[in-house]
């Protein structure tokens, strides 16, 4: 079980970074749209580049800080189910113009109805799919 | 100053991903499957997020332009069409298949977590590949202005 007051201040803190890129940039925080710019090279700019180094600094920091350590990939799945996966949400993201943040995190806070609709469905998706598979 | 925000925001996401448990799929899973051992937590961490997002977003909107750029970058698209909602179908099912959505992957790759490894690396190579396709459509729109 996740604690609720763990996950409830990590998003806090996860809005914060989107509120900050934001206000201060002008920038969605959407990882998949950050992610395809970083990929597009330096015609995008620093921002995607300089935002994914910090998400990595601050993923590092948090696995000291919180103790946390991945499980091996074998004692759940087999690997070409995490490609599939990567391939799927890749494609999704890209036609779908954006992911759980872009979307769920911005999207929405911009009342933007696109971001609803797509959030709605993403997340109706996700939990049929999951339920369906490991129920 | 506009990289040491960006770098400040990247800092505080991938804090937020990992103290959130949203690094581990499993967990994601844990919500995401609807069962006796449904675990409600994660609900809270779009819920907290946008506890934030809502009322920064909307001070954004009565600003004309964000503290150190000269303006904002917001998609203009508002039209509810079948690319979007088949594009988060899509997305919602290698989601609900792995428990990974972009984010969480690749902080994941940070920590060198096997799952995350593999999960990024088909996701990088397809989104090179989609970047490619729309340079090349890019491309040839601009030679031919008409078609």
């Amino acid at each position: 079980m996740a604690s609720w007051a763990d996950a409830a201040q990590g998003g806090l803190l996860i809005g914060c970074a989107a509120a900050l890129l934001y206000l201060a940039l002008g920038r969605i925080a959407g990882i998949s749209g950050l992610f395809s710019a970083a990929l597009r090279g330096p015609a995008a700019g620093g921002t995607p580049v300089l935002f994914l180094a910090g998400l990595g600094i601050g993923t590092l920091a948090g696995a000291a800080l919180f103790g946390y350590n991945p499980r091996p990939a074998s004692a759940e799945r087999l690997a070409w189910v995490w490609l599939l996966g990567g391939t799927l949400v890749a494609l999704g993201t890209w036609f779908g113009a954006g992911c759980t943040s872009g979307h769920g995190v911005c999207g929405i806070a911009r009342l933007s109805v696109r971001s609803v609709a797509a959030t709605v469905v993403f997340m109706l998706v996700a939990m049929a799919t999951a339920t369906a598979l490991y129920r | 100053m506009k990289g040491l925000a960006a770098l400040l925001a990247g800092l505080l996401f991938g804090l937020g991903l990992v103290l959130s448990s949203m690094v581990d799929p499993e967990q994601v899973l844990a919500f995401l499957t609807l069962s006796s051992r449904w675990d409600p937590a994660l609900m809270f961490v779009m819920g907290a997020a946008l506890c934030v997002t809502l009322p920064s977003f909307a001070l954004a909107r009565r600003r004309g332009s964000p503290w150190l750029s000269d303006r904002f970058f917001a998609p203009r698209a508002s039209k509810v069409d079948a690319r979007l909602l088949g594009g988060a179908a899509l997305f919602g099912l290698g989601w609900g298949v792995t428990g990974y959505c972009p984010g969480p992957a690749l902080s994941g790759v940070f920590l060198l977590d096997e799952r995350a490894l593999l999960f990024a690396g088909s996701y990088t190579l397809t989104v090179l590949l989609l970047n490619m396709r729309a340079r090349q459509v890019d491309a040839s729109a601009r030679a031919q202005p008409d078609g």
